[in-house]
């Protein structure tokens, strides 16, 4: 397997966008092209994540309208579907076919418009990720999986619920603070925790707050074989490591504090990148919910199991902390654009590693993190970058 | 080998109140809901049996922005059956404002709930429901 590396990067403000999924996407493509001193036509294939483009737009086989959008109509261009982790997924098998040798050159990337749907049928179309036959007619929603979560982590290390809310308002309290810095994040403000806690409660023990929005936006990113990557930018990053695993519906996790999807990819992804959590200067990491974030911190290693909420309130996971985590807001403030976001986490940290973040720069980044959830924890899939 | 309690045979069964799961020959685990193999040993040598109808309360959330066609509030649990597996239903004789994580450990009894299908669902479905024991 060759090695593979970014060259270059994309990204719509995200938030509400009167533009379609195709200009998201081809804003953001055109951005990552112009910065990787390529032509359109130079690139040999389209991998694209998009979760729900058929219900937001009535689009269904996005892909090929996306490539001829952007001047290479005659690739073959793909759509990867794996719920939230949708980009991810593609960025994995972009990665895979350079590193294979069959492509020098691939654009990657997602696009999503989830706010065109309203509430009421965003909440039904993003709960189709759950077993739609022993679990929706239940009425579950994504808040209320994770509201599930945060009562069994609750009860299981033994955090009094009203403590746990406590820390993971504080989640939400970082990651908006993370967001003002960020100018492409939807949200751009600070908030406190008295005020996560007065929140209206979406599911129980989730208020507001606690929950990422619907978010449209899209992002967008080349990769290309080193050999390639060095004639064609002088800060090429290093993709070091990919993994991804699965899990069935979620009454077969059984105790899903743990996510066994996400405990499979990160095994893959630190034996091919040689690393540990350890050596993680920063990480992009999935906070669809507050109590997402603190599991995934304790799965990708960051924590032990049961210590991440106590982290969190230690300020380990702040910008200066010892493991900044969500540097550019996170999916809570700077959105969540489901099939985007993978790809979005990307781009932030390419420019973390480049050392292009300005006043959320992360000083002296050298090996750099993402790692995206879909579904009723279902896949995850993750990845390390490196300068 | 022919998908041995397919949705559409579970759900039949539900709604005439036969719980019911798959037992295997092998190993002797159970896979509730159904799989086309064995949870624990991917064997296909499975028999449709009926189910105790019992558990315990291992979390819970109280739902109070549904997805189009639900109305809020209501409570979903997860429960670990009396046979091992874990599943998913609503706990239906408590009033959603009094859930507490008092819940966590209390003993259901399980019935089920007939769920109109939309437009996406094919067809109607079924929900398990259960209910607080003594
Ligand atoms: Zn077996």
């Amino acid at each position: 397997m060759r090695e593979v590396a970014v060259v270059g990067v994309g990204m719509t403000q995200f938030g509400m966008s009167e533009k379609t999924q195709i200009e998201m996407f081809s804003e953001a493509a055109m951005d990552a092209i112009t910065e990787s001193n390529i032509e359109p036509r130079d690139i040999q294939a389209l991998f694209l994540g998009n979760g729900l483009g058929d219900f937001e737009e009535g689009q269904m086989n996005l892909a090929p309208m996306c490539a001829a959008d952007i001047g290479m109509p005659n690739v073959p261009a793909t759509r990867f579907e794996g719920a939230c982790a949708s980009a991810t997924v593609a960025m994995r098998n972009a990665c895979l076919w350079v590193a294979s040798g069959f492509y020098d050159i691939v654009l990657t990337g997602g696009t999503e418009k989830a706010m065109a749907m309203g509430t009421p049928m965003a909440t039904r179309t993003f709960a189709m990720g759950s077993d739609s036959r022993y679990e929706g007619f239940a009425g579950i929603t994504f808040p209320g999986a994770f509201g599930m979560a945060a009562h069994l982590y609750s009860k299981k290390y033994g955090i009094p619920l009203q403590k746990l809310k406590e820390q993971m308002a504080m989640v939400a309290v970082k990651n908006h603070k993370n967001g003002v810095l960020n100018p492409k994040a939807q949200f751009r403000k600070e908030i406190t925790v008295e005020k996560v806690l007065s929140g209206v409660v979406i599911a129980d023990p989730l208020q507001l707050l606690d929950c990422c929005p619907f978010s449209d936006g899209a992002a967008a990113l080349v990769f290309a074989s080193v050999d390639k990557a060095k004639e064609l930018t002088k800060k090429p990053i290093y993709i070091a490591g990919v993994g991804q695993g699965s899990a069935g519906p979620l009454y077969t996790q059984k105790d899903f504090t743990r996510i066994r999807a996400r405990e499979s990819a990160v095994k893959q992804s630190y034996m091919q990148a040689g690393v540990g959590p350890k050596d993680i200067d920063l990480c992009e990491l999935h906070d669809c919910f507050t109590i997402a974030e603190i599991l995934a911190t304790e799965g990708l290693g960051f924590f032990e199991f049961g210590k991440g909420s106590q982290a969190v309130e230690e300020g380990k996971t702040s910008l200066n902390g010892e493991i900044p985590i969500n540097p550019s807001g996170g999916l809570k403030a700077k959105g969540h654009p489901i099939g985007a976001t993978g790809a979005a986490q990307a781009y932030e940290i390419v420019k973390q590693l480049r050392e292009e973040c300005g006043e959320r720069q992360v000083k002296g980044a050298k090996i750099g993190m993402i790692d995206t959830l879909g579904g009723d924890l279902a896949t995850v899939c993750n990845m390390i970058f490196r300068r | 080998m022919e998908y041995k309690l397919t949705y559409s045979k579970y759900k039949e069964a539900l709604m005439s109140g036969k719980f019911c799961g798959l037992k295997c020959n092998k190993c002797g685990g159970y896979t509730v809901p159904p799989k086309k193999v064995c949870m624990e040993c991917s064997s296909e040598d499975m028999d449709v049996v009926e189910l105790s109808a019992r558990g315990e309360i291992k979390t819970y959330t109280v739902i109070r922005v549904p997805p189009e066609g639900f109305d809020a509030p209501y409570i979903v649990s997860m429960v670990e059956l009396d046979e091992g597996p874990w599943v998913m239903g609503n706990i239906v004789d408590l009033d959603p404002d009094k859930a507490s994580m008092e819940l966590i450990g209390k003993r259901v009894s399980i019935g089920h709930k007939a769920v109109k299908g939309d437009k996406f669902s094919a067809g109607d479905g079924v929900a398990l429901a259960f209910k607080l024991e003594g």
